[in-house]
């Protein structure tokens, strides 16, 4: 399939560059350093990972759209898009590849944190289990913000203007479900606390790292990924030329 | 049977601004068409259109027979395309990059590895083929945009300024090469050489303001008095009504 193949190019390219090092790395720093200082990964006395899961998807909310605030918006400026685009494969898949190259790129980021469930192994006893479905959660929740950021790097040719619309639009369902927001739009228009709430990527991270996949919660992440690749492929189908 | 590369009634607006206006021509088959015109004249934006990157307005292309707006997929099967300015991934090695164009045009295992070796071959590529392209010289860089071209060995090549950026030598073979694949293919070039247009174009065509103002073969434009280069300025350079 014409998708894999373009996602196996890109992928290689992340590793071509400094990027793929300075992103791993930052982002094993930051997991870690969060985990054992803020998370009190120690202090709390409890053989479970806890701690990293509350900062992992805070992290991608700023990371995620670094990885993908290139993946058109280069694209663009270098004018390979025209190549890409005049190969002979659908406009669809072209977008997939792109996406699927990121995810992988994400999940072998989360795999090298690894060290943490040994450690937590050797400590005590833990439920790997749970941590199985909050590592499942990472990955999702990766694929949500990279679908976001991917669309928002299809509409520019800036880099930075990519970045910072896939934070702020990431912020947005982040943030859709916390006390703040739905407090404030219940006591004025309850109907959309429901709907903030239920467009919550947090809320239904915190229920997989407590060690439930819920069928309802996949199909949710599903979905939002198909959602955000579709708004990809349109925008690219419609303002490739620009 | 039709020509291998129909253009009917293509038209290209951008707002308010017409970059194409109603363009129909046809490339046979042994056919060499050299598309000629000032900068801004809609050369490019037909090519686009032909490659199936920009849609048009109205009007559409077949390559083929095969619509480039309706299968797009199909039509693109058929196409060599070097777009203006030859875009390649920069940081790719030149062989992973023809490799990485191979595939997506379905070719795997030996079969892969000796189009690549062929494309190499006919651009003289072999020498660099495991540096990365953003470390090569800008007639190096241009050549793994042809060579990506016609790794396919397509029907119809529609090249964006094949030869901009390369010295006289090159220039020259990249004519050559043009030359030897003529008679099985269809073949449209686009440059603001007119000596190349003598050298190996069968036929030219002169577009300003989106219009096609001329359709002849290079000798017939050439009139006994006035060279190629005085007839291009005649006629690219009267007012936009005249034409």
């Amino acid at each position: 399939m014409a998708a894999l193949i373009v996602a196996r190019r890109e992928l290689a390219g992340y590793f071509a560059t400094p990027v793929a090092y300075v992103f791993i790395v930052i982002f094993l720093m930051l997991a870690g350093a969060l985990t054992f200082t803020l998370g009190g990964f120690f202090a709390r006395g409890q053989a479970d990972l806890g701690p990293f899961f509350t900062f992992v998807p805070w992290l991608f909310l700023f990371l995620v759209p670094a990885l993908t605030m290139r993946l058109w918006a280069e694209e663009r400026r270098l004018g390979t898009i025209e190549l890409l685009l005049t190969l002979p494969l659908p406009q669809w898949q072209a977008v997939v590849g792109k996406f699927l190259a990121a995810w992988a790129f994400c999940a072998i980021a989360l795999a090298l944190t690894f060290p943490l469930v040994l450690t937590v192994n050797y400590l005590g006893r833990p439920d790997n289990g749970v941590i199985a479905a909050g590592y499942v959660g990472c990955l999702l929740v990766a694929g949500a913000y990279l679908a976001v950021g991917a669309a928002m790097s299809a509409m520019t040719k800036n880099q930075v203007i990519a970045f910072v619309l896939a934070v702020a639009v990431c912020f947005l369902f982040a943030a859709a479900g916390s006390p703040i927001v739905t407090e404030f739009l219940s006591q004025r228009i309850p109907l959309l606390a429901e709907v903030a709430r239920g467009l919550s990527v947090t809320e239904r991270f915190n229920s997989l790292t407590r060690g439930v996949i819920a069928l309802r919660d996949v199909v949710f992440f599903l979905s939002f990924m198909g959602f955000f690749l579709f708004v990809n492929a349109v925008v690219i189908d419609h303002r490739k030329a620009d | 049977m039709a020509a291998l590369i129909e253009i009917e009634r293509l038209t290209k607006r951008f707002g308010a601004f017409t970059a194409v206006d109603d363009v129909s021509f046809s490339v046979d088959r042994g056919e060499v068409v050299g598309f000629l015109g000032p900068n801004g004249a809609g050369k490019s934006t037909t090519m686009k259109m032909l490659a199936g990157f920009v849609t048009p307005t109205a009007g559409t292309a077949r390559i083929c027979g095969q619509d480039v707006v309706d299968h797009p997929v199909a039509a693109k099967r058929s196409l060599g395309y070097l777009p203006e300015g030859a875009p390649t991934y920069p940081e790719m090695t030149v062989s992973a990059f023809l490799g990485f164009v191979a595939r997506i045009r379905g070719y795997r295992g030996a079969n892969l590895a000796t189009r690549v070796a062929h494309a190499m071959d006919l651009t003289q590529l072999e020498g660099v083929r495991l540096q990365p392209i953003e470390t090569l010289s800008k007639g190096f860089k241009r050549r793994v945009g042809l060579a990506q071209s016609l790794l396919h060995d397509p029907p119809v090549l529609v090249l964006d300024e094949p030869t901009d950026g390369l010295d006289p030598n090159q220039k020259h073979e990249v004519r050559e090469l043009i030359r030897r694949m003529a008679p099985e293919k269809a073949i449209l070039i686009s440059t603001h050489i007119l000596e190349e247009v003598e050298a190996v174009c069968t036929r030219a065509i002169i577009i300003a303001h989106g219009r096609v103002l001329a359709d002849a073969t290079p000798k017939a434009l050439e009139q006994p008095d006035r060279t190629l280069e005085q007839v291009f300025r005649d006629l690219t350079t009267k007012p936009a009504e005249a034409a």
